[in-house]
Parts: structure tokens; sequence; C-alpha cells
């Protein structure tokens, strides 16, 4: 994994000085390569790759090429934003996505059925930076609310900190509820055709608690699936949303740190989202045993 | 996503092609005409997605202004007979911009999607027909590489191989390979324990052989639904690195670059700016996926979906 992310960034054309000296105008060829020196890029890709990862293993992220200081504690303070942000769009999205399953499967083949559809699969085509921009837009023209330029924390305007979080997951919320309700669509229609929901129509239980005690519990198993690798999709999603709202996240820092080819941060940055996925995909597993108790790890 | 629940079995495949899209036996006009009226919403998606090939190859014809000249007397114009959908921030009519844009779109969403297909489908075919060593290795690659948002990866892939055309292209079908190599590679496990490869066997045919000309054909109904499903997303990854500025370089016309950060500074005087490229990307998206969901219904039933 590490390998892969640290051969991919190296094949970039130019690197960090070359970018300083298009920026900083004309600087003498031995300037350059003391710069180059110093930074340590001007040796072998592999010498540079396993003195990264011997301080990997001692717990030293590298230094940001472009501000002097130690990856980590440019990334730290980044990461609340991006899980506030993450984690509100992941409750958006189960919110919107599974209750519209829901009434998609009981109402199977119905006009309604057709217009949930859509409107799902509408949410999976827009993209959702768009989304985002189209929502700042019609906000300010009909109420003349204007967004707030820079980051509010919770701690000095609680209201605004949680409109300015709400919009963008929405956005992105929107389109992870998606793909949750065409699973919980396609996993309840199959459920209900089992014998034991028959039997519990049958001893004339409500539709209620037959359709939500009884079949949506075992349809969860798939729906979980998704909203386990939605969890990766959705990271991605931020990479743009954040850039678009403006949100100081690890996400938008990743994209200026591409920019900049300022590689201990996009290393530790992807490094930590392949992270964050894997550690997604084990609590999938984890919760599946909670839900189907037939699971078992043995 | 589709790789998830592709169990699918060689069974499943040959009774559902006879039914399936442009095979000679029921007559090329009937099937389209059986899968519009099965399918509204497929064909509905089909139409949109012709729309945009048809847009794309007729873009000369279409354009009313010169997508790329910039004019200073007319920036910023609303959108009226002579600039249908307005200009942006330098004078370039957006309706003609647009209209090119869907070329580059669909020749980057095309090409990005069949390569990344293509070359995850024969690492699937590989590592399903012979397992072993090969399967194990290939499959740890596919891991690492899925373990990242196809966005992230592209985006760093993208940035590393600088702005072009060709690379955003390349960026793009890495994060694809992994899933069409799980697809193609659950169907050939399948496939590979039919009767007629054993046969195959028995002949003394070699094994590559083997693979490519009896066990290839008959994934063509999970690689269409495949390549289908995956056009949507390619078009919005590549929307998405134009915007942030790693995709589609300048002059060309794309839809995700129209709606870049100097867009936005405008937005709110020139709300069209914004507003119809995303349509553009949105119905193109839309059409590929309700294509996309009405060709694996026909193709794949065990794949149904929402």
């Amino acid at each position: 994994m590490s390998l892969v992310i640290f051969v991919l960034l190296r094949l970039a054309p130019g690197n960090m000085v070359d970018i300083l000296f298009s920026t900083g105008g004309y600087v003498s060829e031995s300037d350059k390569a003391a710069i180059e020196k110093e930074l340590g890029i001007d040796r072998p890709i592999w010498v540079q790759y396993v003195d990264w990862l011997r301080d990997m293993a001692t717990g030293k992220l590298g230094k940001s090429y472009r501000y002097d200081l130690p990856a980590w504690e440019l990334i730290k303070p980044l990461i609340p934003v991006t899980v506030e942000l993450a984690v509100l769009s992941t409750i958006i999205a189960i919110l919107l996505g599974v209750p519209t399953g829901v009434i998609s499967a009981v109402r199977q083949d119905t006009s309604l059925d057709y217009v949930l559809r859509v409107f799902s699969l509408a949410g999976l085509s827009m993209p959702s930076f768009w989304l985002g921009m189209v929502i700042i837009l019609a906000l300010v023209a009909w109420i003349g609310w204007i967004p707030p330029i820079t980051y509010v924390s919770p701690a000095e305007n609680f209201k605004i900190h949680l409109v300015q979080f709400l919009l963008p997951a929405l956005a992105v919320g929107y389109r992870s509820s998606a793909l949750i309700t065409r699973i919980t669509r396609s996993a309840l229609l199959e459920v209900m055709r089992e014998d034991y929901i028959r039997t519990a129509w049958a001893k004339g239980q409500s539709g209620r608690i037959v359709i939500w005690r009884h079949a949506l519990k075992n349809a969860m198993l798939p729906v979980i699936t998704v909203i386990g690798i939605e969890f990766a999709f959705l990271i991605g999603g931020l990479v743009v949303t954040e850039t678009v709202f403006n949100l100081p996240g690890v996400a938008r820092f990743l994209v200026q740190a591409i920019l900049w080819r300022d590689y201990p941060i996009v290393q530790n940055i992807v490094m930590f989202i392949a992270i964050v996925v894997v550690l997604s995909n084990l609590l999938v597993d984890l919760l599946y045993g909670w839900f189907d108790p037939r699971v078992r790890y043995g | 996503m589709a790789d998830k629940r592709s169990t699918v079995t060689g069974d499943a495949i040959e009774l559902t092609l006879p039914v399936g899209l442009g095979l000679p036996r029921a007559g090329f006009g009937t099937t389209i005409w059986r899968f519009c009226r099965r399918k509204p919403l497929g064909a509905a998606g089909g139409l949109l997605t012709l729309a945009m090939v048809v847009t794309a190859v007729l873009a000369n014809f279409l354009a009313t202004q010169d997508p790329i000249a910039t004019d200073a007397v007319h920036t910023l114009a609303r959108p009226s007979s002579q600039f249908w959908l307005g200009t942006d921030h330098l004078g370039r009519d957006i309706y003609s911009r647009i209209v090119h844009g869907a070329r580059v779109s669909l020749i980057v969403g095309v090409l990005s999607t069949l390569l990344g297909s293509v070359l995850g489908g024969i690492i699937g075919l590989l590592s399903g027909y012979f397992g072993g060593r090969i399967d194990l290795i290939s499959q740890r690659v596919m891991d690492i590489l899925q373990g990242l948002p196809l966005l992230v990866l592209a985006l760093v892939m993208s940035a590393s191989l600088g702005p072009s055309i060709q690379n955003v292209i390349l960026a793009i079908s890495i994060p694809i390979i992994p899933r069409a190599g799980r697809v193609i590679r659950s169907s050939v496990l399948s496939i590979r324990e039919m009767q007629y490869i054993e046969a195959a066997r028995g002949l003394g045919i070699g094994h590559l052989r083997i693979a490519f000309r009896h066990v290839l054909p008959n994934t063509i109904g999970p690689f269409i639904v495949l390549t289908t499903a995956q056009l949507g997303s390619a078009i919005l990854v590549e929307a998405a690195l134009s915007f942030l500025g790693v995709g589609v370089p300048e002059p060309y016309p794309s839809w995700g670059r129209m709606l870049s950060v100097s867009a936005a500074e405008y937005a709110q005087k020139a709300p069209w700016l914004v507003l119809f490229p995303g349509i553009a990307i949105s119905l193109a998206v839309f059409g590929s996926n309700l294509l996309g969901d009405a060709l694996r219904d026909t193709l794949d039933p065990r794949l149904r979906g929402g």
C-alpha cells in the first residue's frame, strides 16, 4: 500500500523546488540543488522510500516541504472537521436512504416507487460539489442568506457552525443516500418473499410491524455493506465538497498539498484515508455479527 | 458496487443472453422495441446517452459560437438569442462550450472506462482462470487499489502524471481496474467449472486459448453491465478532477472546468455559469445510469437492484 502511494507520487514531473522557482522568479542552479539537497529529494527514490518507512515505524511522519512543520501537526487539527462532516453526511444518507428504500419496496411498481427511484438515481448523477454550489446559490437568491466565508468553530457560534456543516453534509448525504435507497429496496423486496414474512402476515400482524421489525431487520445486511463501502466513496466526495464550501478539512488540504507537490503531506493523508477505509470495512464486518447472529467469527 | 453482489453463474448468462441486446436471433429492431417497452426508464436513459453521443459528434454544427474564442465586449452576458445560455467571465459562449464539452466528457468517459475495464477484465480473466499464485497476488494488488476512494486515487494519479487528456484518461481508468477485475473474476470462476470448458480441455486445447476463446466471450454480459455502470462515474470523476484543476487542461472546454473556482466567483452575478454545465453533467450521468440499470436487469437478472 505505502509503496504504491509512494511510487505514484514520485512519478510526478516537476517537484516542489520547481514550483518554488516558477513562483519566485529566477534562482540560480546551485541554489536549486542546495534546496533539493536540504529536502532530501535529490536522492534515489528507493532511498527516500526506505527513509519514509523507517520514519513511519518510529512515529515520525515527516515534515511538510512547504510549511517546514511536522506533517502530523498540520493534519491533526483538520481531522475533526472532516470527521464531523463525514458523520453528518452518513447520518443524513441513512435517514434519507433507508425510509425511501422501504417505501419504494412496499409500494413496488406504483408511480410513487418510480418517482422515488428517479429521485435516488438523480442523486447518483449529480456531482455533489455542483449540488452544493446550487444550494448556496438558491439560498442567496431566495432568502438573501450569505454563507460564512471562513470557518466558524462550534465554540464561536454553534448555530452558524451547524448550518455551515449541514449544507455540505446534505449535498454529500443525498448522493450517498441514493445507493442506500437502491439496496434497501432490493434487499427488502427479496426478504418480503420469504416464508416467515408470509407467516407474520398470516398471524394478522400489522403491516408496520411486519415490515419494520421482521423484514427490515433481515434486509439490513446488504444495506450495512453499502453504508460501509459508501463511507469510502463519501471521503472521496468530501475532497471536492470541502473545497467548494471552503471548510478547512483533511480532504481540502490534500488537494492543496497535491498542487504544491508537498509529498510528505500527500503521503500521510492518503495513508490516513486508506486506514480509515480499512477500519470502516472492519467495523462493517463486526456489525454483521450484531445484526445477524448466524454470522460468527471463529 | 456490483462486485459485492456479483455471484453470476454461467447458467444465468446463457439463459438470458438470447433476450439481450443486439443479438441476431430476434432481429435488432425487434429487440430494441421490446427493450423499450419493458424498460421505459432504460429507454429514456438510452435516449439521453444517444443525445450526448450525437451532440459530441455534431458539436461543430450544433455550436453557435467558437467555444474557445474570448469576447471582451460580451462578458457575463445573460442568456439571449445570441448567447443561448449566456457567456462566462471571458465572454465565451456557454452553450457552445457545453456542446463541445460533451465531446471531451464522452471521450474521456468512454476511453477511461474501456481502458480500465479491459485491463481489469484481462487481470480478472487470468486470475480467475488460473487461480493459485497469480490469483493471490493480483487480488492483493486489487485490494490495495480498492482501499482508496475512486476520486482520491484518480486525483493523486492525475496530479502525478500532469495535466493532459491522455493522463486524465489513464488516471480515471486505474481505479476502475480493480472493480472490473472483481466482476470478471467472479464470473470466470463459475464458467471455468462448466462442462464445455472441460470438453475443450479434453480436446487438448491450450490454457490461454481456452481462457480467451471459450471463457472470455461468456463474460460479455457482466462486462457490458459493468462498463455502462462505470461510464457515469467516470464522467463524474472527470468533472471533479477538472473542477479541482488537475483534469482536462485548457483550452478544451470541459464541464467540470466550467464549474471551477473562477466560475464560482461570478456565481452570484451570473448563475447560468454554474447552472448549465452542472445540468449537462447530471443529464449525461443520469442517462448512462438509467441505461446501465436497465441493461443489468435485462442481461443479468441476478443483479437486479432498485
